[in-house]
């Protein structure tokens, strides 16, 4: 070898020191004994830096099963769609109406586009010599500003977000696995007709009862009539009271239809 | 026997000098967290190498189960999530590391960054750097879709109308991600599953590979 003070090391493939390069490591020579050799001791030790790691990260798998919604819907058209939490800060930007609008392009495709340009053009926008964070101002104050911003975006993201909202509207329903109970439904009856005939329980309820999106199936309910009439007049959970347009007559007539749907 | 194995390949193609390289390279103290505790901010490239290791074993692992097709894609991830032995696990490391893999990364850019390792002679390097953060989003944003349920479908429609709104060549590029100008659905999923999977891959490979080779040729930057 041509550096090391004689000393031979068979393994460096740096490129060959001379005045052309700067910010280049001294020879390994010339750190006197704290350096060490990348195999075996300096592995062992980012052996042990990986393991720690890699039961923080089990445990978050096996605390947090990853989540799966309901199956894509296309047509379900009020779903409030929501990106992966690295996107968030993108997200927030497209709600403001600097970036949003009729100013889409702004916060979509110029203002990500420069962030990535600056980046990728960082050694020849900060061309000086030196390197600490300290020495160099204004990139240290932009790169700061950038994350800090990156990080008060996400946060406005998550405070709001109906998280709730969120969780109920992607919820697994029996009908996503195949699990309809078979239960014959009597299409001449009279509750079939006043059910099919009301708007609102269609539009929730779905027209073969088994539910639209994250609303309930009623084949297989276990209410009994009187309950059900109490749930439509009062309404339950996510559903709201007061949706039937009918008689009482028919309310009560749909009420024992409904509570009749149920697996022998 | 493993000595004289090694000796007949050595003869040949004398591959001592290549893992010597590896294996002898020196680590100076000032990156060394065993000397200086604050050293441990010269972790997160590796850290982030070794999520992306696990990353391409899980994947492996997972393409055994999923189904890359509208009908049964969701079917496929929710047996492997609840009937497949370790299958939830699997699923997790992958679904976990892809966020953790973006954590890591980001905190090395910003390591790389504040120690100012970017500046000459290592202008290359950076460049490599960001291309494989560009890299890494896009497989993020790809494997978002394949479970094919509601938010993986909704979040797919957000991006390819932002990819559409791109001036002069939004349209191709969104027709091109999607495979239709306005239908998200077989095509779409095809396209992002060979993206996530094959494309994206191979430019990943390539980049990490040209990124330790010019770290291995210029060393790791001095101290401050």
């Amino acid at each position: 070898m041509h550096r090391g003070k004689g000393m031979k090391f068979v393994g460096d493939s740096r490129v060959k020191a001379s005045n052309r390069m700067p910010n280049k490591p001294k020879d390994y020579s010339e750190y006197p004994g704290k350096t060490e050799a990348f195999w075996p001791d300096f592995l062992l030790k980012e052996w042990m830096v990986g393991s720690v790691f890699l039961i923080g990260y089990l445990i978050l798998t096996v605390a947090h099963p990853s989540p799966l919604e309901r199956p894509a819907d296309p047509t379900d058209t009020g779903y409030i769609p929501l990106p992966d939490w690295y996107f968030l800060f993108l997200y927030q930007l497209l709600k403001y109406s600097f970036a949003s609008g009729d100013y889409n392009v702004i916060g979509a495709i110029v203002m990500p586009g420069l962030a990535v340009a600056a980046l990728l053009l960082m050694p020849w926008l900060d061309k000086g010599p030196e390197r600490r964070p300290s020495k160099r101002p204004i990139p240290t104050a932009i790169m700061l500003l950038v994350v800090a911003s990156m990080f008060y975006l996400t946060w406005e993201s998550v405070v709001n977000h109906d998280w709730e909202a969120s969780k109920a509207q992607g919820q697994i329903t029996p009908k996503d696995l195949g699990l309809v109970p078979d239960i014959e439904i009597d299409e001449n009856s009279e509750g079939y007709q006043i059910f099919q005939s009301q708007q609102t329980c269609v539009a929730c309820h779905g027209g073969d009862l088994t539910g639209v999106g994250s609303n309930p199936m009623l084949l297989g309910n276990e209410l009994t009539a009187e309950e059900v009439e109490e749930v439509i007049r009062n309404g339950r959970g996510a559903m709201p009271g007061g949706q039937f347009s009918g008689t009482d007559e028919e309310l009560k007539t749909l009420a024992e239809f409904i509570a009749s749907l149920k697996e022998e | 026997m493993l000595n004289k194995l090694y000796d007949w390949v050595d003869e040949r193609l004398d591959i001592t000098p290549i893992w010597r390289d590896i294996a002898d390279h020196e680590v100076p103290e000032h990156v060394n967290p065993a000397h200086h505790f604050s050293a441990f901010v010269y972790c997160f490239g590796g850290l982030t190498f070794f999520i992306t290791v696990i990353q391409i074993l899980s994947g492996m692992f997972l393409t055994m189960y999923y189904v890359p097709d509208v009908e049964n894609a969701w079917k496929s991830v929710y047996y492997l999530q609840n009937e497949v032995a370790f299958g939830e696990i699997v699923r997790g490391m992958h679904h976990w590391g892809a966020s953790l893999v973006i954590v890591m990364m980001f905190l090395h850019t910003l390591r790389v960054f504040f120690t100012g390792s970017y500046k000459k002679p290592r202008e290359l390097n950076w460049i490599v750097g960001v291309l494989i953060f560009c890299v890494m989003l896009g497989l993020g944003f790809t494997g978002y879709l394949l479970p094919w349920d509601m938010k993986a479908l909704f979040a797919t429609k957000v991006g390819l109308e932002i990819a559409g709104s791109v001036p002069f060549i939004g349209e191709l590029i969104k027709i091109l991600l999607a495979g239709d100008a306005t239908i998200i659905g077989a095509q779409t999923l095809t396209r992002f599953f060979a993206i996530h999977v094959f494309f994206l891959p191979a430019a990943l490979f390539a980049l990490l590979a040209v990124h330790f080779i010019m770290i291995r040729r210029q060393g790791i930057s001095g101290p401050l």
